[in-house]
């Protein structure tokens, strides 16, 4: 027990043994700023997915330099001297890019931002419930139940005026994703069921209930064709009015600004109030937040709802944005939520790191669509599973950050000379 | 004396009031069984009846102090009133067309199949302390390469080899994460579901393209056993090599010491360590062997069942699968017995496709719904193994 007085002794007698603790690897990220780490991260994803392209016969230069077009980044490469018109007005200012989407990249740019929307809120979704200790893979279940309210809020109650129809629309639609949110939370507070559990079923009760509630002689199909298995177009007036683009064309609509104000709110939440110190307290330590005098449980459930709420926004608001209408299909196949798990953990919770992963992950969807990529270079159905690979390799490398924190401390142990073993 | 000691253990064994309880869920089955076509009674009191006599059962167990037996059995013999009052209201004639026993037990069987065999390689990995959510992947990319491997080697068991070899890579991807690297379970596991995804279909349309993987798949054979008539005389190797991993799964987890290691792995792993049991090893395996009893499961869906593959076909039956090993309370027999309900609601819900659309969609949610209650406790808790998705540190 000698080596208890030396200064190395904590070290030596830490349970984790040689592998670094959680204060080493924190201390790594405080050392590299905190961006270094998911910057690798994205770093390497890329690479990865580059050699599986290179190995398939294809030149990953040129396939990332399309989809980099197709995700219509390139726009921000052309300086020049535009004006821009003042959304309402007949005012225009003087800008630095051309914003007509007439030309391709600025039509891909408002593509990308239109995913980037989403992303954001899902992201904000999964990160939040992290801050409190959950892990929250119920942001596609939430998303669509906010989907489903919106388009039913959207196409009935017709007789609200236009502004009183697409806040309904979007509160009822953040409503539904909270509910859907908390009750993952409160079977947690309740009876200690895993969150990861009950939000992967709470995800497939919503994709089947959403399959049977738009699907054939389901009670939310469409009056006109009885066949097709898709919702009412939601009313005109409900639509978000767009910003930056033709309508017609899908443009970039008014929810973008909802989502940059959600993450205004993550940060506000979480930083600057009491309910955030607490969700905060209890996602580092429970046990000492609940000897703290805070209610565990009900901070469970109240940063489920949370989450919950940011997932049904972005719900609600791809519905009344672009989808205006939500068919079986839509249900099936969308996995915007699930992206929002990769957002999260690539952005480290936070609201900044969130909105630049949301929009990687925004070009990167929008750059392998078969709308933007050019198929001379690369075939789009590729892309699009390139996209997933990508995807899979940044949560890969998010969780392997002792890989990196191993290969910091090898690179520094060559300089060292070896301490002797106690 | 010896004969009350047999008594007596046997008495310990199967206490009357598990006898009532049991007694009670098999009721409450009949309940909804009475109204269908070989007894077709058309009187709504029968199911009722019957239905009310499976809840007194499971009441009077409650009141033995038997929480989630009693629960059970209330609980079937509610579903099964509703359900039986349903079937006596129905059409008669398309009751005929969806209740065909043989056929509805053969899907049953068919859709179970692919559903044990990822369930207990997930309870398995389970058991050993490592969440594996990653089984949807591990299936799909078993349906994958068992396809290719088939294709390209022109054998079925080639393809089963090619899939099960696939199987254990994409697990040894989750092990290295999970275990060595001490990532989170659930996002290793999260990302193994994405890469599956994306890397069977980059494959699938980079070697098959638009026209889909060949007509003529080696496929994995029916055995014919005549004399067992016409459900059993027919089904596919896969399904029968399934009974018997059930039976070997069972043995090995509680009947050897593999299994004891398994399990003292995920209950203490520092208790299994100080006695000089593998930790890292043992979880390794369980979560290798997890990885490749499921892409048997995707295997058999590809080149068993359908003979093709097609992108994202097992469509969320790792998932099924998932909620098999928690409803069955990570057991063989009872993640069979749920792979079976969560099989037989799969093939009641095609059937009842054609005469009712709406409500055949309702029941693919079944598992889901299912398993929620059983974790929310109202049925008595399910609980996990103690360390499950805790990463272990050596000393």
């Amino acid at each position: 027990m000698s080596e208890a007085a030396t200064p190395h002794a904590p070290l030596e007698s830490d349970p984790e043994g040689y592998a670094p603790s959680v204060a080493k690897r924190l201390a790594f990220y405080q050392r590299a700023g905190g961006i270094i780490t998911p910057f690798l991260t994205a770093v390497f994803a890329f690479l990865m997915g580059g050699i599986v392209v290179g190995a398939t016969g294809h030149n990953p230069l040129r396939v990332y330099k399309a989809i980099f077009e197709g995700a219509g980044l390139n726009w921000f490469l052309h300086f020049g001297s535009y004006h821009v018109d003042i959304p309402f007005t007949n005012h225009h200012i003087w800008f630095w890019w051309d914003t007509s989407t007439n030309h391709t990249a600025a039509y891909n740019l408002t593509q990308t931002l239109l995913t980037t929307t989403p992303l954001i809120l899902t992201g904000l979704a999964v990160a939040f419930a992290f801050r409190c200790g959950l892990f929250n893979i119920g942001g596609q279940g939430q998303y669509m139940m906010g989907a489903i309210v919106g388009v039913y809020v959207g196409s009935r109650f017709v007789a609200l005026a236009h502004v009183t129809h697409i806040l309904f629309a979007i509160v009822a639609a953040a409503l539904a994703g909270a509910l859907w949110g908390a009750i993952a939370g409160f079977l947690k507070a309740t009876v200690g069921a895993h969150e990861v559990i009950t939000t992967i079923m709470l995800n497939w009760v919503a994709y089947w209930g959403g399959s049977y509630l738009l699907g054939r002689d389901g009670p939310l199909q469409n009056h006109v064709d009885k066949s097709i298995p898709i919702s009412d177009d939601i009313a005109q007036k409900a639509h978000l009015p767009a910003i930056w683009g033709n309508p017609a064309l899908q443009a970039l609509h008014a929810g973008i600004f909802f989502a940059l104000a959600a993450l205004f709110v993550f940060y506000l939440v979480l930083n600057r109030t009491t309910l955030g110190y607490e969700v905060r307290a209890v996602g580092f330590n429970p046990e000492a937040a609940r000897y703290g005098g805070i209610s565990v449980g009900r901070n469970f459930v109240v940063a489920m709802a949370i989450s919950g709420l940011f997932a049904g926004l972005a719900g609600g608001i791809d519905i009344l944005g672009w989808q205006f209408r939500l068919g079986v299909l839509d249900v099936q196949v969308s996995n915007i939520g699930f992206i929002g798990i990769a957002v999260a953990l690539l952005g480290r919770n936070t609201a900044v790191g969130v909105g630049f992963a949301a929009l990687l992950f925004g070009g990167l969807l929008t750059g392998t669509s078969t709308r933007s990529l050019d198929p001379q270079i690369f075939p789009p159905q590729l892309a699009g599973n390139l996209a997933l690979m990508i995807q899979a390799l940044v949560l890969l490398f998010v969780g392997a950050d002792l890989l990196i924190v191993y290969i910091w401390q090898a690179r520094r142990k060559l300089h060292l000379p070896r301490k002797v073993p106690a | 004396m010896s004969t009350m000691d047999f008594a007596s253990r046997l008495w310990s064994r199967w206490p009357l009031e598990t006898v009532i309880a049991r007694g009670g869920v098999g009721l409450g089955l009949f309940a909804f069984v009475v109204a269908l076509p070989p007894f077709r009674a058309d009187m709504p009191w029968v199911p009722v009846l019957v239905g009310l006599i499976a809840i007194a059962a499971g009441v009077w167990v409650m009141s033995r102090g038997l929480r989630r037996p009693g629960w059970t059995a209330i609980g079937f013999g509610i579903v099964g009133i509703v359900l039986g009052l349903l079937a006596t209201r129905a059409n008669q004639g398309n009751l005929n067309q969806v209740v065909v026993w043989s056929a509805l037990l053969s899907a049953t069987l068919v859709w179970a199949t692919p559903l044990t065999f990822a369930a207990i390689g997930g309870m398995f990995s389970e058991r050993s302390g490592v969440v594996n959510i990653g089984l949807e992947g591990m299936m799909l990319c078993g349906a994958f390469f068992a396809a290719l491997g088939a294709d390209k080697f022109g054998h079925w068991w080639m393809g089963v080899l090619t899939a099960a070899v696939a199987g254990a890579g994409f697990a040894a991807v989750h092990a290295f994460m999970a275990i060595q690297l001490r990532a989170d379970q659930i996002v290793s596991g999260t990302a193994i579901n994405f890469l599956a995804l994306g890397v069977t279909g980059y494959f699938f349309i980079d070697i098959y393209g638009e026209n889909g993987t060949p007509g003529n798949l080696p496929r994995i054979p029916e055995v014919n056993v005549g004399f067992l008539g016409s459900v059993f005389g027919h089904l596919n190797l896969m399904i029968w090599v399934s009974f018997a991993l059930l039976i070997l799964a069972h043995v090995t987890l509680f009947r050897t010491p593999i299994g004891l290691r398994i399990r003292s792995v995920g209950e203490h792993p520092r208790a299994a360590d100080t006695v000089g049991i593998s930790v890292y090893g043992t979880r390794y395996a369980a979560v290798i062997l997890s990885g490749m009893l499921a892409a048997l499961g995707g295997a058999y869906l590809s080149i068993g069942y359908l003979g093709s593959f097609s992108e994202n076909m097992t469509a969320g039956r790792g998932f099924i699968a998932l909620a098999a090993v928690i409803f069955g309370n990570w057991r063989p027999f009872g993640a069979f017995a749920a792979a079976l309900l969560f099989g037989g609601s799969t093939a009641l819900s095609f059937r009842l496709q054609q005469p009712w659309p709406a409500p055949s969609v309702l029941f693919q949610a079944l598992p889901y719904v299912l398993t929620l209650i059983a974790v929310a406790g109202v049925i008595g808790r399910s609980v996990p193994p103690a360390s499950a998705g805790r990463p272990y540190v050596k000393q």
